[in-house]
């Protein structure tokens, strides 16, 4: 059915390569058709997310499809990969988003925001991260990243009736096109420098032209990573941060504190390995100082937050510190613990992030911790979940989050990144100050008042998402073998491909 | 390889120059009267309605990023249809799915009511 090699010099061949892409696009159109005649009442947009979750479901099949026999490249990789950490991000991008159209449901329901492209968006999202986790190309990863962060903007102002969203759109608008254009001028050095945009031929270009002390070359690599600085909310680029993920609808939020972080490290970790692994000795140092202040900067103002919402944004920066100590590794090992991490995160954010709409009202906003008191005793299973997801996002052993934070410290040990690991476990003792008061609260406050807590109840969809992801959290603490085991295999897999040639 | 770009510092030079002679030559040479006519933006069109910065209903944006849309869709027409023969089976397919995908937007845009004014 799939042949085994195929041509992506073809027409043909590409559009073998990219089905999963291809699919979701001719989907998200037949939506539009349905939207187009169907986008009146509440029922009409729950039928749009039903048929997004299935679109999504299908091509998720069809990522692990490809995962467990997808076609080889004859040849060289032109435009778009086909190897093992394209398909392990694309299902992360794919979890992430069936996640968020399941706590999307009732969500928009409960807040009456009627706009049935809402989930479109979400998918036209996701499309433009697979193309970002798996473009062999600068020119395709940015326009993926384009595809990605227009949809957002539009996302994270979708409740028009909020002044809250309506400035978080904006200001994510003006700062990511800003970020955009970083990126792209630094794509354009690139080319300059190296005569190409493929990443295969970006390696062998930097060998063969000795362009190790190039200028251009160097102020190309450093232009990208200001650009992915932004994207991933990298201190000292992470100043959107708060206010756009604080305004914008709570299921949004968690898409973009999931999938839109994972999929602009996806491809920062692709261009670093695969193109620029000759300059390690260029950017590593650059990340290694981005990954250590943003772990200090993130922690620190989450401990002086009160409210929920704002503290989950500065907890989302200090994991983008995280993840950066794995890109700064540099190895298979890096590429393997980011792999899993993200995977980690996508779930524990997305949980933590479906409690709070479960718990707060009108955009969670003003949900303060405090309004959490007392949960432990009036909704046991709710309160229990969210313990799971405090602790793992603080690394606690027995959840998958210690796993993750582990393996990333192993990376960064091994790559003789001692004073790098010696800051991440200090941020992660720090973020203990935020974390746990939470579950505190729950636990060892009393509740406001008699009637706290009557109005808190999980329905329908968020029920399951809730339970699944804290679930395969302890799961996954406990037993995570089999998930690391394939992050191994496909860290390896993200090498230049002349080196996968010639290690086979 | 820096030779190249001299003809095209001699057109920006050439470009600067006249611009500046032009107008330096007119402020020179013309004696100046300012009526009340002539203090105007465009002195021999239409007299100005009321401030720059005043407000427009969001609907003529709408109309502008459709227009937009539909406008890039002639660009990418024109050079298609010249080369048209050498690109063959595979351009008109190509063309064919570019097509769809804007028809399904527009489609979309007038079954959603973008089109109409009120």
């Amino acid at each position: 059915m799939i042949p085994a090699y195929v041509d992506l010099s073809e027409a043909s061949g590409l559009l073998v390569a990219l089905l999963p892409e291809v699919f979701l696009t001719g989907w998200v159109l037949l939506l539009l058709l349905v939207v187009a005649w169907q986008h009146r009442s509440a029922e009409d947009q729950q039928l749009v997310g039903r048929l997004s979750l299935a679109g999504l479901v299908v091509t998720l099949a069809l990522v692990i499809l490809y995962w467990l026999r997808g076609p080889e490249p004859e040849g060289l990789e032109l435009m778009i990969a086909l190897d093992g950490f394209r398909y392990a991000t694309a299902a992360v991008f794919l979890i992430g988003a069936i996640l968020a159209v399941a706590i999307s449901m009732h969500y928009l329901r409960r807040e009456s925001i009627l706009v049935p492209e809402y989930y479109l968006l979400i998918l036209l999202a996701t499309i433009g991260m697979m193309f970002m986790g798996g473009g062999a190309d600068l020119v395709v990863i940015f326009l993926g990243l384009e595809l990605m962060s227009v949809a957002v903007y539009v996302l994270a102002g979708i409740n028009r009736r909020s002044i809250f969203a309506a400035e978080a759109a904006l200001k994510y608008f003006l700062l990511g096109a800003f970020a955009s254009a970083f990126l792209l001028y630094g794509i354009a050095l690139i080319y300059g420098a190296t005569g190409t945009t493929n990443l295969t031929l970006v390696y062998v270009q930097i060998s063969a032209m000795g362009l190790q002390t190039d200028v251009m070359l160097i102020a190309g690599i450093a232009m990208l990573l200001v650009g992915f600085g932004f994207k991933v909310a990298a201190v000292p680029f992470h100043m959107w941060t708060p206010d756009v993920y604080d305004g914008a609808p709570t299921p949004v939020t968690a898409f973009m504190a999931a999938a839109v972080k994972a999929a602009a490290f996806a491809a920062l970790m692709r261009i670093l390995v695969q193109a620029l692994a000759p300059m390690d000795s260029v950017w590593t140092e650059a990340v290694w100082w981005l990954a250590a202040i943003t772990m200090v900067v993130g922690n620190v103002i989450a401990l002086a937050q009160r409210r929920l919402k704002r503290m989950l944004a500065y907890s989302s920066i200090g994991h983008a510190g995280y993840l950066l100590v794995a890109v700064t590794s540099g190895t298979d090992l890096g590429t393997a613990a980011l792999l899993y991490y993200v995977l980690v995160y996508t779930l524990m954010t997305v949980g933590a992030f479906a409690i709070l709409t479960v718990v707060g009202r009108g955009g969670e906003r003003d949900t303060r911790i405090d309004d959490f008191n007392g949960l432990g005793s009036r909704r046991p299973w709710l309160a229990f979940a969210m313990t799971v997801f405090m602790l793992s996002l603080l690394g606690f052993p027995g959840t998958a989050g210690f796993i993750g934070k582990w393996y990333i410290l192993s990376a960064a040990v091994q790559a003789d990144q001692f004073k790098l690991a010696v800051v991440l476990v200090g941020a992660s003792i720090l973020s203990a100050g935020y974390y746990l008061p939470v579950i505190m609260a729950m636990y060892m406050k009393d509740p406001v008042s008699d009637t706290a807590h009557v109005e808190t109840r999980a329905v329908g969809a968020v029920r399951w998402v809730i339970g699944v992801t804290a679930m395969l959290l302890l799961l996954f603490g406990v037993w995570p073998n089999a998930v690391l085991d394939l992050a191994k295999e496909e860290g390896r897999q993200l090498r230049p491909a002349v080196l996968v040639t010639v290690s086979r | 390889m820096l030779q190249e770009y001299i003809p095209l510092a001699m057109l920006i030079g050439l470009v600067v120059f006249t611009a500046v002679a032009i107008i330096g030559l007119s402020h020179i040479t013309l004696p100046e009267r300012a009526t009340p006519t002539k203090k105007t933006p465009y002195e021999s069109g239409m007299p100005p309605l009321g401030g720059t910065r005043g407000r427009f209903s969001v609907k003529f944006y709408l109309i502008a990023v459709l227009f937009i849309v539909f406008d890039i869709e002639t660009v990418f027409m024109i050079p298609w249809g010249v080369s048209f023969r050498q690109l063959g089976l595979f351009g008109l397919l190509e063309m064919l799915v570019f097509v769809v995908i804007l028809l399904v937007g527009f489609i979309y845009v007038w079954k959603r009511g973008a089109l109409e004014w009120n």
